[in-house]
Protein backbone atom coordinates (compact mmCIF):
# COMPACT_ATOMS: atom_id res chain seq x y z
CA UNK A 1 0.00 0.00 0.00
CA UNK A 2 2.27 2.57 1.17
CA UNK A 3 5.20 1.71 -1.52
CA UNK A 4 2.58 3.94 -3.87
CA UNK A 5 4.37 6.61 -2.32
CA UNK A 6 7.46 5.79 -4.18
CA UNK A 7 5.87 6.74 -7.93
CA UNK A 8 5.40 10.31 -6.74
CA UNK A 9 6.72 12.00 -9.73
CA UNK A 10 7.09 15.63 -8.08
CA UNK A 11 9.18 14.69 -4.88
CA UNK A 12 11.98 12.81 -6.81
CA UNK A 13 14.29 16.22 -5.46
CA UNK A 14 13.32 15.12 -1.52
CA UNK A 15 12.30 12.04 -1.86
CA UNK A 16 14.22 9.94 0.52
CA UNK A 17 13.86 12.63 3.02
CA UNK A 18 10.27 12.69 2.40
CA UNK A 19 10.11 8.74 2.24
CA UNK A 20 12.09 8.39 5.41
CA UNK A 21 9.47 10.97 7.59
CA UNK A 22 7.06 8.57 6.05
CA UNK A 23 8.69 5.36 7.35
CA UNK A 24 9.40 7.09 10.71
CA UNK A 25 5.88 7.93 11.28
CA UNK A 26 4.47 4.35 9.94
CA UNK A 27 7.31 2.42 12.06
CA UNK A 28 5.99 4.92 15.37
CA UNK A 29 2.44 5.00 14.49
CA UNK A 30 1.46 0.53 14.13
CA UNK A 31 -1.81 1.71 13.43
CA UNK A 32 -1.34 3.28 11.27
CA UNK A 33 0.65 0.87 9.04
CA UNK A 34 -1.80 -1.71 10.40
CA UNK A 35 -4.85 0.45 9.17
CA UNK A 36 -3.17 1.52 5.43
CA UNK A 37 -2.46 -2.65 5.36
CA UNK A 38 -5.50 -3.68 6.21
CA UNK A 39 -7.66 -1.09 4.36
CA UNK A 40 -7.37 -3.04 0.66
CA UNK A 41 -8.34 -6.33 1.35
CA UNK A 42 -11.38 -5.28 4.25
CA UNK A 43 -12.53 -3.18 1.45
CA UNK A 44 -12.94 -6.13 -0.70
CA UNK A 45 -13.93 -8.67 1.19
CA UNK A 46 -16.48 -6.00 3.33
CA UNK A 47 -17.99 -4.58 0.16
CA UNK A 48 -17.95 -7.73 -2.40
CA UNK A 49 -18.38 -10.82 -0.17
CA UNK A 50 -20.35 -9.42 2.81
CA UNK A 51 -22.21 -7.19 0.95
CA UNK A 52 -23.08 -9.93 -1.35
CA UNK A 53 -24.08 -12.46 1.40
CA UNK A 54 -26.10 -9.92 2.91
CA UNK A 55 -28.05 -9.41 -0.38
CA UNK A 56 -28.34 -13.66 -0.35
CA UNK A 57 -29.77 -13.09 2.92
CA UNK A 58 -32.35 -10.13 2.03
CA UNK A 59 -33.53 -11.89 -0.98
CA UNK A 60 -34.57 -14.78 1.01
CA UNK A 61 -37.24 -12.65 2.41
CA UNK A 62 -38.44 -11.68 -0.68
CA UNK A 63 -40.46 -13.38 -3.22
CA UNK A 64 -41.32 -13.76 -6.76
CA UNK A 65 -44.54 -12.22 -8.14
CA UNK A 66 -46.21 -15.13 -9.66
CA UNK A 67 -47.34 -13.88 -13.06
CA UNK A 68 -44.75 -11.40 -13.94
CA UNK A 69 -41.84 -13.18 -12.44
CA UNK A 70 -40.49 -10.37 -11.29
CA UNK A 71 -39.00 -9.98 -7.58
CA UNK A 72 -41.22 -8.34 -5.51
CA UNK A 73 -39.62 -6.71 -2.39
CA UNK A 74 -41.68 -7.28 0.33
CA UNK A 75 -40.83 -8.77 3.40
CA UNK A 76 -42.21 -12.40 3.74
CA UNK A 77 -41.76 -15.36 5.37
CA UNK A 78 -43.10 -17.92 3.10
CA UNK A 79 -40.08 -18.93 1.67
CA UNK A 80 -39.15 -20.36 5.08
CA UNK A 81 -42.62 -21.94 5.28
CA UNK A 82 -42.36 -23.10 1.73
CA UNK A 83 -38.73 -25.18 3.03
CA UNK A 84 -41.08 -27.35 5.18
CA UNK A 85 -42.63 -29.00 2.28
CA UNK A 86 -42.20 -32.83 2.46
CA UNK A 87 -40.31 -32.56 -0.87
CA UNK A 88 -38.21 -30.04 0.24
CA UNK A 89 -37.25 -32.07 3.82
CA UNK A 90 -36.52 -35.08 1.84
CA UNK A 91 -34.21 -33.70 -0.61
CA UNK A 92 -32.43 -31.60 2.79
CA UNK A 93 -32.52 -35.32 4.26
CA UNK A 94 -31.54 -36.89 1.88
CA UNK A 95 -28.61 -34.52 1.35
CA UNK A 96 -27.42 -34.70 5.27
CA UNK A 97 -27.79 -38.77 5.05
CA UNK A 98 -25.67 -38.59 1.92
CA UNK A 99 -23.07 -36.41 3.31
CA UNK A 100 -22.30 -38.09 6.42
CA UNK A 101 -22.23 -41.39 4.78
CA UNK A 102 -19.36 -39.72 2.50
CA UNK A 103 -17.65 -38.52 5.83
CA UNK A 104 -17.51 -41.57 7.09
CA UNK A 105 -16.21 -43.42 3.91
CA UNK A 106 -14.05 -40.72 3.62
CA UNK A 107 -12.42 -41.04 7.48
CA UNK A 108 -11.90 -44.81 6.80
CA UNK A 109 -9.87 -44.71 3.81
CA UNK A 110 -8.46 -41.35 4.98
CA UNK A 111 -7.05 -42.72 8.59
CA UNK A 112 -4.95 -45.59 7.39
CA UNK A 113 -3.05 -43.71 4.88
CA UNK A 114 -2.60 -40.58 7.14
CA UNK A 115 -1.46 -43.27 9.76
CA UNK A 116 1.33 -44.90 7.34
CA UNK A 117 2.41 -41.39 6.38
CA UNK A 118 3.02 -40.09 10.15
CA UNK A 119 4.37 -42.84 11.66
CA UNK A 120 6.12 -45.09 9.09
CA UNK A 121 7.09 -43.07 5.96
CA UNK A 122 10.29 -41.32 5.58
CA UNK A 123 12.05 -39.10 3.01
CA UNK A 124 11.26 -39.76 -0.58
CA UNK A 125 8.47 -42.22 0.09
CA UNK A 126 6.84 -40.06 2.45
CA UNK A 127 6.91 -37.06 0.07
CA UNK A 128 6.01 -39.60 -2.73
CA UNK A 129 2.89 -39.97 -1.05
CA UNK A 130 2.27 -35.93 -0.02
CA UNK A 131 2.64 -35.20 -3.58
CA UNK A 132 -0.18 -38.31 -4.13
CA UNK A 133 -2.65 -36.06 -2.02
CA UNK A 134 -1.79 -33.20 -2.57
CA UNK A 135 -1.77 -33.14 -6.26
CA UNK A 136 -5.60 -34.39 -6.87
CA UNK A 137 -6.52 -32.03 -4.18
CA UNK A 138 -5.72 -29.23 -6.67
CA UNK A 139 -5.97 -30.42 -9.86
CA UNK A 140 -8.92 -30.41 -11.91
CA UNK A 141 -12.58 -31.23 -10.02
CA UNK A 142 -14.19 -31.48 -13.21
CA UNK A 143 -11.66 -33.75 -14.92
CA UNK A 144 -11.67 -36.12 -12.04
CA UNK A 145 -15.39 -36.23 -12.57
CA UNK A 146 -14.67 -37.04 -16.09
CA UNK A 147 -12.31 -39.62 -15.45
CA UNK A 148 -15.34 -41.38 -12.67
CA UNK A 149 -18.18 -41.18 -15.75
CA UNK A 150 -15.49 -43.38 -18.03
CA UNK A 151 -15.05 -45.03 -15.46
CA UNK A 152 -18.39 -45.74 -14.44
CA UNK A 153 -20.03 -46.62 -17.64
CA UNK A 154 -21.69 -49.59 -18.73
CA UNK A 155 -19.22 -49.83 -21.12
CA UNK A 156 -16.06 -48.83 -19.11
CA UNK A 157 -13.27 -49.89 -16.86
CA UNK A 158 -14.88 -51.39 -14.00
CA UNK A 159 -17.33 -53.32 -16.16
CA UNK A 160 -14.20 -54.91 -17.97
CA UNK A 161 -12.12 -55.45 -14.58
CA UNK A 162 -15.52 -57.75 -13.22
CA UNK A 163 -16.45 -59.73 -16.78
CA UNK A 164 -12.32 -60.37 -17.09
CA UNK A 165 -13.11 -61.79 -13.57
CA UNK A 166 -16.40 -63.55 -14.28
CA UNK A 167 -17.96 -61.70 -11.38
CA UNK A 168 -20.23 -59.35 -13.41
CA UNK A 169 -23.37 -60.87 -11.93
CA UNK A 170 -22.29 -59.20 -8.59
CA UNK A 171 -22.30 -55.80 -10.22
CA UNK A 172 -25.73 -56.55 -11.92
CA UNK A 173 -27.33 -57.87 -8.50
CA UNK A 174 -26.24 -55.23 -6.62
CA UNK A 175 -27.68 -52.27 -9.45
CA UNK A 176 -31.07 -53.98 -8.69
CA UNK A 177 -30.59 -52.93 -5.27
CA UNK A 178 -33.87 -50.81 -4.18
CA UNK A 179 -32.35 -47.34 -2.97
CA UNK A 180 -28.57 -47.71 -3.88
CA UNK A 181 -28.92 -49.21 -7.34
CA UNK A 182 -29.76 -48.30 -10.52
CA UNK A 183 -29.61 -48.96 -14.50
CA UNK A 184 -25.67 -48.74 -14.68
CA UNK A 185 -23.05 -47.68 -12.03
CA UNK A 186 -22.86 -44.48 -13.76
CA UNK A 187 -26.87 -43.79 -13.17
CA UNK A 188 -27.02 -45.09 -9.51
CA UNK A 189 -26.81 -43.54 -6.21
CA UNK A 190 -24.43 -45.27 -5.20
CA UNK A 191 -21.96 -44.04 -8.05
CA UNK A 192 -22.92 -40.84 -6.89
CA UNK A 193 -21.55 -41.61 -3.51
CA UNK A 194 -18.30 -43.48 -4.57
CA UNK A 195 -17.61 -40.15 -6.91
CA UNK A 196 -18.46 -37.87 -3.56
CA UNK A 197 -15.97 -40.11 -1.24
CA UNK A 198 -13.50 -40.07 -4.35
CA UNK A 199 -13.32 -36.09 -4.44
CA UNK A 200 -13.44 -35.30 -0.65
CA UNK A 201 -10.93 -37.97 0.47
CA UNK A 202 -7.83 -35.68 0.27
CA UNK A 203 -9.41 -32.76 2.22
CA UNK A 204 -9.76 -36.12 5.09
CA UNK A 205 -6.48 -37.29 4.46
CA UNK A 206 -4.31 -33.90 5.34
CA UNK A 207 -6.13 -32.49 8.76
CA UNK A 208 -5.61 -36.32 9.93
CA UNK A 209 -1.97 -36.53 8.94
CA UNK A 210 -1.90 -33.11 10.73
CA UNK A 211 -3.25 -33.92 13.44
CA UNK A 212 -1.19 -37.59 13.67
CA UNK A 213 2.46 -35.69 13.83
CA UNK A 214 1.49 -33.70 16.32
CA UNK A 215 1.53 -36.44 18.61
CA UNK A 216 5.59 -36.67 20.31
CA UNK A 217 7.33 -40.12 19.77
CA UNK A 218 7.99 -39.76 23.39
CA UNK A 219 4.25 -40.19 24.48
CA UNK A 220 3.88 -43.21 22.58
CA UNK A 221 7.12 -44.49 24.49
CA UNK A 222 5.55 -44.00 27.55
CA UNK A 223 2.62 -45.37 26.88
CA UNK A 224 4.82 -48.64 26.15
CA UNK A 225 6.93 -47.86 29.30
CA UNK A 226 4.11 -47.72 31.59
CA UNK A 227 3.10 -51.83 30.17
CA UNK A 228 0.18 -50.89 27.46
CA UNK A 229 0.19 -53.47 24.69
CA UNK A 230 0.16 -51.68 21.32
CA UNK A 231 -3.50 -51.44 20.81
CA UNK A 232 -3.74 -50.00 23.97
CA UNK A 233 -1.26 -47.53 22.52
CA UNK A 234 -3.23 -46.58 19.42
CA UNK A 235 -7.15 -46.66 21.53
CA UNK A 236 -5.95 -45.31 24.64
CA UNK A 237 -2.97 -42.80 23.33
CA UNK A 238 -2.93 -42.48 19.31
CA UNK A 239 -6.81 -41.90 18.62
CA UNK A 240 -8.02 -39.78 20.92
CA UNK A 241 -5.31 -37.36 19.46
CA UNK A 242 -6.24 -38.18 15.79
CA UNK A 243 -9.72 -37.20 16.66
CA UNK A 244 -9.91 -33.43 16.56
CA UNK A 245 -8.23 -34.07 13.03
CA UNK A 246 -10.96 -36.19 11.93
CA UNK A 247 -13.38 -33.71 13.01
CA UNK A 248 -11.47 -31.17 10.91
CA UNK A 249 -11.79 -33.64 8.02
CA UNK A 250 -15.54 -33.99 8.08
CA UNK A 251 -16.05 -30.82 8.42
CA UNK A 252 -14.56 -29.90 4.76
CA UNK A 253 -16.01 -33.57 3.28
CA UNK A 254 -19.31 -32.77 4.83
CA UNK A 255 -20.00 -28.79 3.72
CA UNK A 256 -18.41 -29.99 0.90
CA UNK A 257 -21.01 -32.85 -0.14
CA UNK A 258 -24.02 -30.45 1.13
CA UNK A 259 -23.27 -27.97 -1.44
CA UNK A 260 -21.90 -29.43 -4.75
CA UNK A 261 -24.48 -29.96 -7.53
CA UNK A 262 -22.52 -30.50 -10.54
CA UNK A 263 -21.73 -34.27 -9.55
CA UNK A 264 -25.20 -35.73 -8.80
CA UNK A 265 -25.97 -33.66 -11.84
CA UNK A 266 -23.61 -36.04 -13.83
CA UNK A 267 -22.92 -39.12 -12.07
CA UNK A 268 -26.31 -40.87 -10.31
CA UNK A 269 -30.11 -41.06 -11.22
CA UNK A 270 -32.30 -37.97 -10.91
CA UNK A 271 -32.49 -38.19 -7.14
CA UNK A 272 -32.04 -34.17 -6.03
CA UNK A 273 -29.21 -32.77 -3.37
CA UNK A 274 -29.49 -29.47 -2.05
CA UNK A 275 -27.22 -27.89 -4.29
CA UNK A 276 -29.21 -29.04 -7.26
CA UNK A 277 -32.56 -27.75 -6.01
CA UNK A 278 -30.71 -24.00 -5.18
CA UNK A 279 -29.34 -24.21 -8.80
CA UNK A 280 -32.24 -24.79 -10.61
CA UNK A 281 -34.77 -22.94 -8.53
CA UNK A 282 -32.40 -19.55 -9.32
CA UNK A 283 -31.77 -20.38 -12.87
CA UNK A 284 -34.21 -22.39 -14.50
CA UNK A 285 -37.16 -21.39 -12.26
CA UNK A 286 -35.71 -18.01 -11.63
CA UNK A 287 -36.49 -18.11 -8.16
CA UNK A 288 -33.96 -16.29 -6.65
CA UNK A 289 -35.80 -15.54 -2.88
CA UNK A 290 -36.68 -19.44 -3.27
CA UNK A 291 -33.35 -20.59 -3.96
CA UNK A 292 -31.68 -17.78 -1.49
CA UNK A 293 -33.60 -19.29 1.47
CA UNK A 294 -32.96 -23.04 0.84
CA UNK A 295 -29.62 -22.10 0.49
CA UNK A 296 -29.90 -21.35 4.14
CA UNK A 297 -30.07 -25.09 4.95
CA UNK A 298 -26.45 -26.07 4.23
CA UNK A 299 -25.54 -23.57 6.64
CA UNK A 300 -27.39 -24.09 9.42
CA UNK A 301 -26.54 -27.75 9.11
CA UNK A 302 -23.01 -26.98 9.23
CA UNK A 303 -23.61 -24.71 12.18
CA UNK A 304 -25.79 -27.23 14.02
CA UNK A 305 -22.83 -30.04 12.93
CA UNK A 306 -20.10 -27.93 14.38
CA UNK A 307 -22.31 -27.23 17.87
CA UNK A 308 -22.66 -30.57 18.41
CA UNK A 309 -18.80 -31.87 17.48
CA UNK A 310 -17.82 -28.84 19.89
CA UNK A 311 -20.26 -29.46 22.47
CA UNK A 312 -18.40 -33.56 22.20
CA UNK A 313 -15.14 -31.81 22.94
CA UNK A 314 -13.80 -33.05 19.36
CA UNK A 315 -12.05 -30.05 18.84
CA UNK A 316 -10.57 -29.36 22.94
CA UNK A 317 -7.42 -31.51 21.73
CA UNK A 318 -6.39 -28.75 19.20
CA UNK B 1 -4.09 -51.73 12.04
CA UNK B 2 -4.04 -52.32 16.65
CA UNK B 3 -1.19 -54.21 16.52
CA UNK B 4 1.24 -51.61 15.43
CA UNK B 5 4.76 -52.14 16.36
CA UNK B 6 6.00 -48.79 17.55
CA UNK B 7 5.80 -49.40 20.92
CA UNK B 8 7.34 -52.92 21.09
CA UNK B 9 11.08 -50.82 20.21
CA UNK B 10 13.18 -50.76 22.87
CA UNK B 11 14.68 -47.36 21.58
CA UNK B 12 13.38 -45.43 18.73
CA UNK B 13 16.00 -44.97 16.20
CA UNK B 14 15.10 -42.13 13.05
CA UNK B 15 14.05 -45.34 11.15
CA UNK B 16 11.02 -46.50 12.67
CA UNK B 17 9.84 -49.96 12.39
CA UNK B 18 8.29 -51.09 9.49
CA UNK B 19 4.22 -51.36 9.22
CA UNK B 20 2.13 -54.33 9.29
CA UNK B 21 1.05 -55.51 5.66
CA UNK B 22 -2.29 -54.64 5.85
CA UNK B 23 -1.49 -51.02 6.25
CA UNK B 24 1.13 -51.32 4.01
CA UNK B 25 -1.60 -52.67 1.49
CA UNK B 26 -4.74 -50.43 2.64
CA UNK B 27 -2.39 -47.36 2.21
CA UNK B 28 -1.30 -47.73 -1.56
CA UNK B 29 -4.80 -49.23 -2.20
CA UNK B 30 -6.19 -45.84 -1.11
CA UNK B 31 -2.94 -44.03 -3.33
CA UNK B 32 -4.15 -45.81 -6.60
CA UNK B 33 -7.90 -44.83 -6.00
CA UNK B 34 -7.01 -41.45 -6.03
CA UNK B 35 -4.71 -41.90 -8.87
CA UNK B 36 -6.03 -44.43 -11.25
CA UNK B 37 -9.13 -42.67 -13.08
CA UNK B 38 -6.36 -39.80 -13.53
CA UNK B 39 -4.44 -42.28 -15.57
CA UNK B 40 -7.38 -43.49 -17.42
CA UNK B 41 -7.76 -40.00 -19.25
CA UNK B 42 -4.48 -39.79 -20.17
CA UNK B 43 -5.29 -43.33 -21.78
CA UNK B 44 -8.80 -42.27 -23.13
CA UNK B 45 -7.31 -39.29 -24.76
CA UNK B 46 -5.44 -41.87 -27.16
CA UNK B 47 -8.31 -43.94 -27.77
CA UNK B 48 -9.12 -44.27 -31.23
CA UNK B 49 -12.78 -45.51 -30.41
CA UNK B 50 -14.98 -41.41 -30.52
CA UNK B 51 -18.32 -43.07 -29.74
CA UNK B 52 -18.67 -44.22 -26.28
CA UNK B 53 -16.08 -45.16 -23.24
CA UNK B 54 -15.32 -48.27 -24.08
CA UNK B 55 -12.37 -50.47 -22.27
CA UNK B 56 -9.99 -51.50 -23.10
CA UNK B 57 -9.71 -49.01 -25.89
CA UNK B 58 -9.66 -50.85 -29.27
CA UNK B 59 -6.88 -49.04 -31.05
CA UNK B 60 -4.55 -45.73 -30.03
CA UNK B 61 -3.68 -42.89 -32.06
CA UNK B 62 -2.68 -39.52 -31.49
CA UNK B 63 -4.95 -38.16 -34.32
CA UNK B 64 -7.36 -36.48 -31.61
CA UNK B 65 -4.75 -33.64 -30.08
CA UNK B 66 -4.17 -32.45 -33.56
CA UNK B 67 -8.47 -32.29 -33.63
CA UNK B 68 -8.50 -30.56 -30.08
CA UNK B 69 -5.90 -28.43 -31.22
CA UNK B 70 -8.05 -26.95 -34.40
CA UNK B 71 -10.91 -26.03 -32.17
CA UNK B 72 -11.41 -22.37 -32.43
CA UNK B 73 -13.89 -22.78 -29.34
CA UNK B 74 -11.84 -24.55 -26.68
CA UNK B 75 -8.76 -22.18 -27.83
CA UNK B 76 -11.05 -19.36 -27.34
CA UNK B 77 -12.28 -20.96 -23.66
CA UNK B 78 -8.88 -21.41 -23.01
CA UNK B 79 -7.94 -17.61 -23.35
CA UNK B 80 -10.36 -16.80 -21.51
CA UNK B 81 -10.02 -18.82 -18.32
CA UNK B 82 -6.16 -18.39 -18.83
CA UNK B 83 -6.76 -13.94 -18.38
CA UNK B 84 -9.55 -14.71 -15.54
CA UNK B 85 -7.07 -16.87 -13.55
CA UNK B 86 -4.34 -14.25 -14.19
CA UNK B 87 -6.06 -10.99 -13.16
CA UNK B 88 -7.85 -12.86 -10.16
CA UNK B 89 -4.10 -14.03 -9.06
CA UNK B 90 -3.05 -10.65 -9.26
CA UNK B 91 -5.31 -9.31 -7.13
CA UNK B 92 -5.48 -12.12 -4.69
CA UNK B 93 -1.61 -12.24 -4.36
CA UNK B 94 -1.57 -8.05 -3.55
CA UNK B 95 -4.48 -8.37 -0.92
CA UNK B 96 -3.41 -11.40 0.44
CA UNK B 97 -0.27 -9.92 0.92
CA UNK B 98 -1.22 -7.08 2.72
CA UNK B 99 -3.72 -9.04 4.83
CA UNK B 100 -0.90 -11.51 5.80
CA UNK B 101 1.85 -8.61 6.16
CA UNK B 102 -1.29 -6.88 9.32
CA UNK B 103 -2.04 -10.09 10.49
CA UNK B 104 0.82 -12.33 10.81
CA UNK B 105 2.73 -10.64 13.63
CA UNK B 106 0.07 -9.02 15.75
CA UNK B 107 -2.67 -8.93 18.11
CA UNK B 108 -5.98 -6.98 18.24
CA UNK B 109 -9.68 -6.63 18.57
CA UNK B 110 -11.20 -8.37 15.18
CA UNK B 111 -8.37 -10.46 14.16
CA UNK B 112 -9.93 -13.26 14.39
CA UNK B 113 -12.85 -12.23 12.88
CA UNK B 114 -10.92 -11.31 9.27
CA UNK B 115 -9.22 -14.28 9.52
CA UNK B 116 -12.52 -15.73 9.62
CA UNK B 117 -13.58 -13.60 6.64
CA UNK B 118 -10.70 -14.42 4.47
CA UNK B 119 -11.21 -18.25 4.82
CA UNK B 120 -14.99 -18.33 4.57
CA UNK B 121 -15.02 -18.06 0.55
CA UNK B 122 -13.40 -21.60 0.66
CA UNK B 123 -14.64 -22.74 3.79
CA UNK B 124 -18.80 -22.53 2.88
CA UNK B 125 -19.96 -24.60 0.07
CA UNK B 126 -19.12 -23.09 -3.84
CA UNK B 127 -22.34 -22.72 -4.61
CA UNK B 128 -22.75 -20.07 -1.35
CA UNK B 129 -20.48 -17.92 -2.65
CA UNK B 130 -21.76 -18.52 -6.84
CA UNK B 131 -25.37 -17.63 -5.35
CA UNK B 132 -24.47 -14.72 -3.08
CA UNK B 133 -22.90 -12.77 -5.58
CA UNK B 134 -25.28 -13.24 -8.41
CA UNK B 135 -27.53 -11.87 -5.73
CA UNK B 136 -25.02 -9.25 -4.88
CA UNK B 137 -24.62 -8.26 -8.75
CA UNK B 138 -28.39 -8.75 -9.74
CA UNK B 139 -29.25 -5.93 -6.59
CA UNK B 140 -26.75 -3.29 -7.85
CA UNK B 141 -27.90 -4.11 -11.50
CA UNK B 142 -24.16 -4.70 -13.09
CA UNK B 143 -24.50 -6.74 -15.72
CA UNK B 144 -22.18 -10.08 -16.43
CA UNK B 145 -18.97 -9.28 -18.08
CA UNK B 146 -15.16 -10.90 -17.99
CA UNK B 147 -15.16 -8.86 -14.61
CA UNK B 148 -17.54 -10.03 -12.65
CA UNK B 149 -15.78 -13.67 -13.10
CA UNK B 150 -12.60 -12.20 -11.78
CA UNK B 151 -14.45 -10.49 -8.66
CA UNK B 152 -15.71 -14.20 -7.96
CA UNK B 153 -12.72 -15.92 -8.39
CA UNK B 154 -10.26 -13.26 -6.93
CA UNK B 155 -12.38 -13.53 -3.53
CA UNK B 156 -11.76 -17.32 -2.96
CA UNK B 157 -8.21 -16.72 -3.88
CA UNK B 158 -6.95 -14.17 -1.61
CA UNK B 159 -6.89 -17.10 1.43
CA UNK B 160 -4.48 -19.04 -0.70
CA UNK B 161 -1.63 -16.73 -0.70
CA UNK B 162 -2.83 -15.25 2.37
CA UNK B 163 -1.45 -18.34 4.01
CA UNK B 164 1.63 -19.18 2.45
CA UNK B 165 2.58 -15.70 3.43
CA UNK B 166 1.42 -15.80 6.95
CA UNK B 167 3.30 -19.41 7.13
CA UNK B 168 6.66 -17.62 5.78
CA UNK B 169 6.32 -14.42 7.31
CA UNK B 170 5.57 -16.38 11.13
CA UNK B 171 9.01 -18.11 10.45
CA UNK B 172 10.81 -14.98 9.16
CA UNK B 173 12.92 -13.56 12.21
CA UNK B 174 11.35 -10.11 13.26
CA UNK B 175 15.11 -9.47 14.34
CA UNK B 176 16.67 -9.01 10.83
CA UNK B 177 14.03 -6.16 10.44
CA UNK B 178 14.93 -4.50 13.41
CA UNK B 179 18.70 -4.99 12.27
CA UNK B 180 18.04 -3.26 8.67
CA UNK B 181 16.29 -0.55 10.62
CA UNK B 182 18.74 0.01 13.40
CA UNK B 183 21.57 0.20 10.53
CA UNK B 184 19.43 2.85 9.09
CA UNK B 185 17.59 1.81 6.34
CA UNK B 186 13.91 3.03 6.22
CA UNK B 187 11.01 0.79 6.10
CA UNK B 188 10.87 0.54 2.64
CA UNK B 189 14.22 -0.64 1.99
CA UNK B 190 13.73 -2.99 4.34
CA UNK B 191 10.52 -3.97 2.63
CA UNK B 192 12.64 -4.09 -0.73
CA UNK B 193 16.21 -5.62 0.36
CA UNK B 194 15.27 -8.03 3.43
CA UNK B 195 11.21 -9.05 3.86
CA UNK B 196 10.53 -9.37 0.16
CA UNK B 197 13.59 -11.49 -0.83
CA UNK B 198 12.43 -13.82 2.65
CA UNK B 199 8.87 -13.39 1.62
CA UNK B 200 9.49 -14.32 -2.39
CA UNK B 201 8.96 -17.89 -3.10
CA UNK B 202 5.98 -18.29 -0.21
CA UNK B 203 4.11 -15.21 -2.56
CA UNK B 204 5.49 -17.47 -5.57
CA UNK B 205 4.28 -20.70 -4.41
CA UNK B 206 0.36 -18.86 -3.41
CA UNK B 207 0.32 -17.21 -6.62
CA UNK B 208 0.66 -20.70 -8.33
CA UNK B 209 -2.08 -22.44 -6.42
CA UNK B 210 -4.42 -19.21 -6.70
CA UNK B 211 -3.73 -19.63 -10.28
CA UNK B 212 -4.12 -23.38 -10.42
CA UNK B 213 -7.50 -22.36 -7.98
CA UNK B 214 -9.10 -19.86 -10.87
CA UNK B 215 -7.89 -21.94 -13.65
CA UNK B 216 -10.32 -24.88 -12.76
CA UNK B 217 -12.95 -23.66 -11.01
CA UNK B 218 -16.50 -23.92 -12.15
CA UNK B 219 -19.02 -23.81 -9.35
CA UNK B 220 -18.84 -20.44 -8.42
CA UNK B 221 -18.21 -19.31 -12.23
CA UNK B 222 -21.54 -20.71 -13.51
CA UNK B 223 -22.88 -18.37 -11.55
CA UNK B 224 -21.31 -14.58 -12.09
CA UNK B 225 -19.73 -15.59 -16.00
CA UNK B 226 -23.36 -15.22 -17.78
CA UNK B 227 -22.46 -16.22 -21.18
CA UNK B 228 -18.87 -16.61 -21.44
CA UNK B 229 -17.53 -19.78 -21.49
CA UNK B 230 -14.37 -20.48 -19.34
CA UNK B 231 -12.69 -23.65 -19.92
CA UNK B 232 -14.09 -25.29 -16.82
CA UNK B 233 -17.60 -24.40 -18.28
CA UNK B 234 -16.90 -25.82 -21.61
CA UNK B 235 -15.98 -29.12 -19.93
CA UNK B 236 -18.98 -28.66 -17.93
CA UNK B 237 -21.20 -28.58 -20.91
CA UNK B 238 -19.60 -31.47 -22.45
CA UNK B 239 -19.90 -33.60 -19.39
CA UNK B 240 -23.54 -33.29 -18.85
CA UNK B 241 -24.16 -33.75 -22.82
CA UNK B 242 -21.42 -35.63 -24.17
CA UNK B 243 -20.78 -34.25 -28.13
CA UNK B 244 -17.26 -34.27 -28.83
CA UNK B 245 -15.97 -37.09 -26.39
CA UNK B 246 -12.44 -37.33 -28.23
CA UNK B 247 -11.62 -33.55 -27.90
CA UNK B 248 -12.83 -33.75 -24.52
CA UNK B 249 -10.00 -35.99 -23.54
CA UNK B 250 -7.05 -34.54 -25.23
CA UNK B 251 -8.70 -30.78 -22.99
CA UNK B 252 -8.90 -32.90 -19.80
CA UNK B 253 -5.36 -33.88 -20.39
CA UNK B 254 -4.30 -30.49 -21.03
CA UNK B 255 -5.82 -29.27 -17.93
CA UNK B 256 -4.17 -31.74 -15.73
CA UNK B 257 -0.97 -30.56 -17.20
CA UNK B 258 -1.37 -26.78 -16.52
CA UNK B 259 -2.96 -27.41 -13.05
CA UNK B 260 -0.21 -30.16 -12.13
CA UNK B 261 2.93 -28.20 -12.85
CA UNK B 262 2.11 -25.31 -10.55
CA UNK B 263 0.91 -27.56 -8.13
CA UNK B 264 4.22 -29.38 -8.19
CA UNK B 265 5.99 -26.06 -8.76
CA UNK B 266 4.37 -24.04 -5.33
CA UNK B 267 4.96 -27.87 -3.61
CA UNK B 268 8.70 -27.51 -4.56
CA UNK B 269 9.34 -23.76 -3.60
CA UNK B 270 8.14 -24.16 -0.11
CA UNK B 271 9.23 -27.52 0.40
CA UNK B 272 12.88 -26.40 -0.26
CA UNK B 273 12.05 -23.11 1.98
CA UNK B 274 10.91 -25.65 4.97
CA UNK B 275 14.00 -27.67 4.71
CA UNK B 276 16.36 -24.55 5.10
CA UNK B 277 14.64 -23.84 7.53
CA UNK B 278 15.19 -27.08 9.83
CA UNK B 279 18.89 -27.25 9.15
Amino acid sequence: MSQGALSVPHHTQTRSGWLDSLSTLLFVRRRLLLACLLIPPLLWFGVIYLGSLLSLLANSFFKIDEFSGQLVREFTLQNFIDLFQPANIDVAVRSVVMSSAVTVACAALAFPLAYYMARYARGTQKAILYIAVMLPLWSSYLVRLYAWKLLLAKEGAISWVLQAVHMQWLLDAFLTLPVVGGNSLSFSPFGTFVVFVYMWLPFMVLPILVALERIPPSLIEASADLGSTPSQTFWKVIWPLAMPGIAAGSVFTFSLTLGDYIIPQVIGNSTKYIGQVVYTQQGVAGNLPFAAAFSIVPIVVIGVYLWLAKRKGVFDAL
Amino acid sequence: MPSNPISSAPVRVSKAPGASLGLKISTWAVVAFLHIPLALIILYAFSAEDKTYVFPPPGLTTKWFAVALGREEVWAALLLSVKVALWATGIAMVLGTLAAAALARTQFFGREAINVLLILPIALPGILTGIALRSGYHTLEIPFSFWTIVIGHATFCVVVVYNNAVARLRRMSPTLIEASMDLGANLFQTLRYIILPQLGSALLAGGLLAFALSFDEVIVTTFTAGQQTTLPIWMLQELVRPRQRPVTNVVAVFVIALTAIPILLAYWLTRADEDSQTR
